[in-house]
């Protein structure tokens, strides 16, 4: 009999397709159902959109890469939520686009770090991490302090979120779809931002971490 | 998950599974019309081309790994189906604290079949850790403070929770008070101490007072004048003309400059007289508090870390004051 392998072996073309068919069974089955699972599209209890400055700021956050040292995600293990707070849910992310979780904990979690501390220590720590924690890693950004925001597209920012997320908002009582942000809030996100700092929009952003479940 | 993406994973899966056995019993086969070790033909620079199957070991390891596939899901399930453990490893689609809550209340009251795998080892630590914690909340705070366990226990709480802006040694920084003196910003006794962990802090009143007190040459008065109070030389007119202006700032710091504390007051409003400085007692650093302002705040620690805790770091901030 004919070594039918050999076929497969010899034609780039059919190798490709049946590679690709196997290494898509995984996300078939692990990633597909999640996109129709209603607690990954429900938005939990006390979601909050982000306020147009908070939007800057995490935009900042995701511009400087915080998300490649600090993750975003508590998992449920005692030895994080003692730490951190009550592990991460769903509902808290339906709104992230992209979603921040990370991979890599160089630094603490930030999923709650909201409220932890003051602006003035955030302030302290951005621009030189050492002298309110001696024993730290993280670089200094004090260039946030300097650069000015003219919040030109953060108008444009809110839409586009109004429309990434138009399926998992929350909903009134007659079951429709609340946007995001109001026309009114679109039209003041400019003046909302303008003239901040990059500093005060980023440390804005991480107050706002967290506060969602309640 | 809804019947159709159970089925979806059901068939997607066992499919697979199947489907590797199939191609493993498929390979093993002789498809080369030689017998197996005999030479195929093929020979190359003096290396001769032999019909040898897969190795055993290595197509007894992939068997094998099916086989624990059967066996994994049986003990963890697949789709909707809990499998014989009913292992999850925390509750799913919560929407709020209270519906966490619950959720975790009801699994620990019946014995349901399912295990979580969070909540079990929450309560076991509970179990171990809860009447620690129960009992110091029974006791004073000064108290505890004399109790070496308890202060260990304290201090380990915070390392984790405090340091970051009090420091390891809870001797502060420029900005974040001292709390291993007896200069207190909110007050000293077990209560207030544990007040200002419970329910955070917010110096209230020291806007920017550039403009009050006449431009940059009334901070500089205001200066001198708030450096003479703790004893050191000043110019005496410029610290003259800075007393004159003190009358604003009187209200919060007191006309001696003796601070919110001591006239009983909440603001946070430090004692100017006492060379204690939270934003520094150089010239320009007065200055810039008077010219800019300053808000120092604590967050409320209560949700986060609940009162048992609290009590303990109490007393061990308590404690360091204490000789």
């Amino acid at each position: 009999m004919q070594n039918k392998h050999e076929k497969v072996e010899k034609n780039v073309g059919l190798f490709f397709l049946f590679t690709v068919i196997a290494i898509s069974i995984g996300g078939l089955v692990e990633i597909t159902p999640l996109f129709f699972q209603k607690e990954l599209t429900t938005p939990v209890d006390n979601l909050k959109p982000y306020t147009a400055l908070q939007m800057e700021g995490r935009d900042i956050y995701i511009r400087e890469g915080c998300n490649n040292c600090h993750s975003q995600m508590i998992r449920p293990f005692r030895a994080e939520t003692e730490r951190y707070g009550h592990y991460s849910v769903a509902g808290e992310h339906v709104w992230e686009h992209p979603f921040l979780w990370g991979s890599k904990r160089t630094g603490p979690d930030l999923a709650r770090v909201g409220g932890r501390y003051s602006d003035d220590w955030h302030i302290a720590h951005l621009i030189d991490p050492r002298s309110v924690v001696p024993e730290s890693n993280m670089p200094s950004f004090k260039w946030l302090a300097e650069n000015t925001l003219d919040g030109e597209i953060t108008g444009k920012k809110l839409k586009t979120f109004n429309w990434l997320t138009r399926n998992r908002s929350h909903k009134d009582e007659n079951g429709n779809a609340i946007p995001l942000y109001t026309q009114a809030e679109i039209d003041g996100a400019k003046d909302a931002v303008k003239g901040k700092t990059e500093m005060d929009a980023l440390v804005a952003y991480l107050q706002s971490l967290g506060h969602a479940l309640k | 998950m809804s019947s159709f993406w159970n089925a979806w994973v059901w068939v997607l899966t066992l499919g697979t599974l199947v489907g590797c056995f199939i191609l493993l019993r498929w390979c093993l086969k002789n498809f080369a019309g030689v017998e197996e070790g005999e030479s195929m033909g093929h020979t190359f620079d003096g290396i001769e081309e032999l019909n040898n199957p897969l190795p055993q070991w290595w197509s007894t390891f992939f068997l094998l790994t099916i086989v624990w596939a059967f066996g994994y899901i049986a003990l963890y399930g697949l789709g909707n189906w809990t499998g014989l453990l009913g292992w999850k490893s925390s509750n799913q689609g919560i929407l709020n604290i209270a519906e966490s809550k619950a959720k975790t209340l009801e699994y620990l009251k019946k014995d349901s079949g399912v295990l979580v795998q969070y909540d079990r080892e929450m309560a076991q630590a509970d179990a171990k850790y809860g009447p620690i914690f129960e009992a110091y909340a029974a006791r004073s705070i000064e108290d505890l403070a004399t109790d070496s366990e308890a202060l260990k226990v304290g201090q380990r709480l915070f390392l984790h929770n405090c340091s970051q802006c009090h420091g390891s040694d809870a001797r502060g920084t420029t900005g974040f008070p001292n709390l291993a003196d007896k200069d207190w910003l909110y007050g000293g006794t077990t209560e207030q101490i544990k007040e200002s962990i419970m329910h955070g802090r917010k110096a209230l009143g020291m806007m920017a007072w550039a403009g009050a007190v006449g431009g940059e040459e009334g901070v500089k008065e205001v200066a001198a004048y708030v450096i003479s109070l703790s004893g050191r030389s000043v110019n005496a007119d410029l610290a003259k003309a800075g007393k004159a202006k003190f009358g604003i700032c009187a209200g919060c710091h007191g006309s001696d400059g003796q601070g919110s504390l001591a006239l009983g007051l909440p603001m946070g409003a430090p004692n100017l007289s006492d060379n204690i400085w939270l934003y520094g007692g150089s010239q320009r650093a007065i200055e810039e508090s008077i010219r800019n302002g300053r808000a120092g705040v604590m967050p409320p620690w209560s949700d986060i870390l609940g009162e048992e805790k609290v009590h303990v770091i109490s007393a061990y901030v308590y404690s360091l004051s204490q000789d």
